[in-house]
């Protein structure tokens, strides 16, 4: 009576088959016209010669992608020693805003002023005042290096963001949490690191991805104050080409890092929805 | 009949300024007919030019903008300034200029892209050290083993890679504004300009500086030559060129870089 | 002496007084049940006695001990009084192991390996052996509020104190957690439950305070107070409440 596995197709069954392979079709058809028209009207534009020899130029690319690869290389260490450090400066901001205690109401003020500054003014010019601001009140080399104080004009701004984001993840754990740890005799300060935090911390993981992914992008404006990562680069294979395409090659490096970045944080994210639910 | 004649002759002298005015070989060939537009930087910067502003005919590179105008039959009045970056000089699509003039160094790649007129001036290229590093020696041994710096659109990336090859990587910018913030903040100790920006640099812009050397001219790739750039295949670079010939050869070009590029003696030569 | 005892408990919220001078004594291993509706202040009186909740007057003794003293660190007081919530409110990230384990490692100073033996006992005492190593999330109703019970004795507390503890389960599982109530009773624990499982007070219960408005209006052994109230509004709750 229940059972219509064994032979044949329910009714249902045959009708989702069906609508399936309808949606199927039509999502073909359409992917197809769509490339076609980009494959054959665009190039029919009056200009498609001079862009495509200007930005998508195959010989240019080929010369200049190993040395972008390799400008790239310093892109990756920028970020390798700037993210942890924005990590524990994040985390402590954002537990100084918390402070409850009335001694530590200076540090609260601390923490309200560092993210308000920070996550105001735009990370370039903090990238400027601080990589060429500090350098120039007379530090001897190499502690007035570029990468030094740009990547912390990097850390400070990122951070700011950070905080913010571990504080939302702090309150975003219910309270009866801390009451029952609190009723078990612990100290403030063990149920915060033994019971709010490790949940909080868990609780933003995805947020915090699309920060880094945003990190991986503005490691690049380091490249206004000297050092010479991939956006520089391609800006100097630029002029002595006279040629757009090593940016087209840069931006090619970054989506292979980012993509699968991107990927990696939606299915955190979705997978966390699942959970909440 | 003297009437007659009167008339013919003032319309016959009419017909031949205006044949002249817009330049008989620049008709019809630049952006708006009857103007020469030319672009120039942003700022545009001494001795290139000065105060920014370029209309005034003053600075080098502005003299020799009017000079050459002035020989492709356009008066002051016809000459229009616009400014643009590199980027939009060499981007395909519509240009906003006839050509652009900025210090420009002629290289084999960019020919393949945009066209270049005749040389107006050959630039040495010259270094430009700190406070920190003054005595420092003009050879390229002693070059070697300084903190290089340079803007990292412009030809001095390959000078410095190819003739110095320092031990340290080079830091690079994207502006001379950046690059004398960097010598200011000791972050690198020397840079590769053109020598007359560089004596300009030294002498206005960062203090305790010092231009402690040039690249001997002769030598084909230590030298820019400048050249006016257009867009590839403009037809009017024949008539730039018939231009800046003329005035190479009757010697007004030389008397416009006496006046304006006169302090760049003095300098050793970097051996 | 009385084990704990309450003296003219007043508890504010802003301009909400909700325990408005409470008197309770309860001697060691005596089970008293407070009852009354939602709102009359039992949970908050829990919560003051194990000083979640500073109080604005009176006072609290254990064992003859004054412990509300305003400024007071409430620490050690909290280590000797046990509490379990309506919502179990288990530690999502860790074991029921290490759910029970985390305060007395950190507050007692032992290390894990002293320490496990004794925990595991007491899981295996209350049947949850085999429910150790799981996290909350794949554990029933039922089992989450026994290990929150586990969680709550492996401090060895000398007081428990239960918040409406079966209110969030589901009917067929609040036999099993009553049962845990019965078995700590028989091993002597001073308990004090805030509850609406008037069957259950009633077998089980010493005494029997009705609370209403932060006031305890009645008290009494079970038998008094279900079968003769005194107070007419112990009568019209009751009327209600066991229809």
């Amino acid at each position: 009576m229940n059972n219509t596995k064994a032979a044949g197709q329910t009714r249902r069954e045959k009708y989702e088959q069906h609508q399936r392979r309808r949606s199927m079709l039509i999502a073909a058809a359409s992917t197809i016209l769509v490339l076609a028209a980009l494959v054959i009207f665009v190039p029919m534009a009056p200009g498609w010669e001079k862009v495509q020899k200007s930005f998508f130029n195959a010989a240019v690319l080929t010369k200049t992608f190993p040395k972008l690869l390799d400008a790239f290389v310093v892109n990756v260490m920028i970020f390798a020693w700037s993210a942890p450090a924005i990590a524990i400066l994040g985390l402590f901001i954002a537990l100084a805003r918390n402070a409850k205690s009335p001694a530590l109401f200076p540090l609260r003020i601390f923490g309200a002023t560092f993210t308000d500054v920070f996550r105001g003014v735009p990370v370039i010019l903090t990238v400027y005042l601080i990589g060429f601001g500090i350098p120039g009140l007379g530090l001897p080399r190499p502690w007035n290096s570029p990468f030094i104080w740009g990547s912390l004009a990097l850390v400070l701004t990122y951070s700011a963001y950070v905080a913010e984001i571990f504080r939302s993840g702090i309150d975003s754990v219910h309270p009866s949490q801390r009451s029952a740890a609190l009723s078990l005799g612990l100290t403030e300060l063990q149920v915060l690191r033994d019971v709010v935090l490790p949940q909080a911390v868990r609780n933003v993981v995805p947020s915090q991805m699309n920060m880094l992914i945003a990190l991986q992008k503005d490691v690049s404006l380091l490249s206004f104050i000297g050092p010479v990562e991939i956006f520089r680069q391609a800006g100097v294979f630029k002029s002595l080409f006279a040629n757009f395409t090593p940016y087209v090659g840069a931006a090619i490096i970054f989506l292979i890092v980012t993509i699968p970045a991107t990927r990696y944080a939606d299915y955190l994210m979705a997978r966390q929805m699942r959970e909440r639910r | 009949m003297v009437k007659l004649i009167s008339i013919a002759a003032a319309s016959f002298a009419f017909m031949a300024t205006t044949s002249l005015a817009g330049g008989h070989c620049a008709a019809d060939k630049t952006l708006t007919e009857g103007k020469f537009t030319i672009a120039t930087g942003n700022p545009a910067y001494y001795p290139w030019v000065m105060d920014d502003a370029p209309e005034s005919g003053q600075g080098f590179e502005a003299a020799v903008a009017y000079a050459v105008a002035n020989e492709m039959g356009f008066v002051a009045a016809d000459v229009v300034w616009v400014r643009s970056s590199f980027d939009e000089a060499i981007q395909p699509g519509v240009k906003n200029f006839d050509v652009n003039m900025q210090q420009y160094s002629i290289t084999a790649e960019r020919d393949q892209v945009v066209d270049f007129s005749v040389p107006y001036y050959t630039a040495p290229m010259a270094v430009l050290v700190g406070a920190g590093a003054t005595d420092t020696a003009a050879t390229l041994e002693a070059l070697k083993g300084l903190k290089w710096g340079a803007v990292g659109s412009t030809t001095a990336v390959q000078k410095i890679a190819n003739t110095v090859k320092p031990t340290n990587d080079p830091l690079l910018y994207g502006d001379n504004a950046d690059v004398n913030a960097a010598i200011s903040a000791n972050q690198i100790d020397a840079a590769m300009f053109d020598l007359p920006t560089a004596l300009f640099l030294s002498a206005v812009m960062i203090e305790g500086s010092k231009v402690i050397g040039q690249f001997p001219s002769a030598e084909s790739d230590n030298a820019d030559q400048f050249g006016m750039l257009m867009e590839e295949g403009n037809s009017l670079k024949a008539c730039v060129d018939e231009a800046l010939t003329a005035i190479t050869e009757n010697g007004v070009l030389a008397s416009i870089e006496a006046k304006w590029l006169q302090n760049t003696t003095g300098v050793p030569l970097i051996k | 002496m009385p084990k704990l005892k309450l003296n003219n408990v007043v508890k504010r919220f802003g301009e909400n007084t909700v325990c408005s001078g409470v008197n309770l004594v309860v001697d060691q291993g005596q089970m008293v049940c407070l009852i009354g509706a939602s709102g009359a202040g039992k949970s908050t009186l829990l919560r003051c006695i194990n000083l979640l909740e500073p109080i604005e007057d009176g006072e609290i003794f254990i064992d003859g001990e004054d412990i509300s003293i305003p400024g007071r660190n409430p620490q050690d007081v909290r280590a000797r009084i046990g509490m379990v919530f309506q919502n179990f409110n288990l530690f999502p990230h860790m074991t029921a192991l290490e759910n029970a384990m985390l305060a007395p490692r950190r507050v007692r100073k032992l290390s894990k390996s002293q320490l496990q033996p004794e925990i595991e006992n007491l899981f295996e005492r209350f049947e949850l052996a085999d429910r150790m190593h799981n996290y909350p999330d794949q554990l029933s109703g039922g089992q989450q509020q026994r290990v929150a019970i586990v969680r709550a004795l492996a401090m060895k507390p000398e007081v428990m104190l239960f918040d409406e503890i079966t209110s969030a389960l589901d009917p067929q599982l609040v036999g099993e957690v009553l049962d845990v109530l019965l078995q700590l009773k028989n091993q002597g624990m001073t308990m004090v439950l805030a509850t609406h499982e008037m069957q259950f007070a009633r077998q089980a219960a010493d005494k029997v305070c009705f609370l209403k408005n932060g006031k305890i209006i009645e008290e009494g052994p079970p038998d008094q107070i279900f079968e003769a109230p005194k107070q007419v509004e112990t009568q019209n709750f009751l009327a209600r409440a066991l229809k």
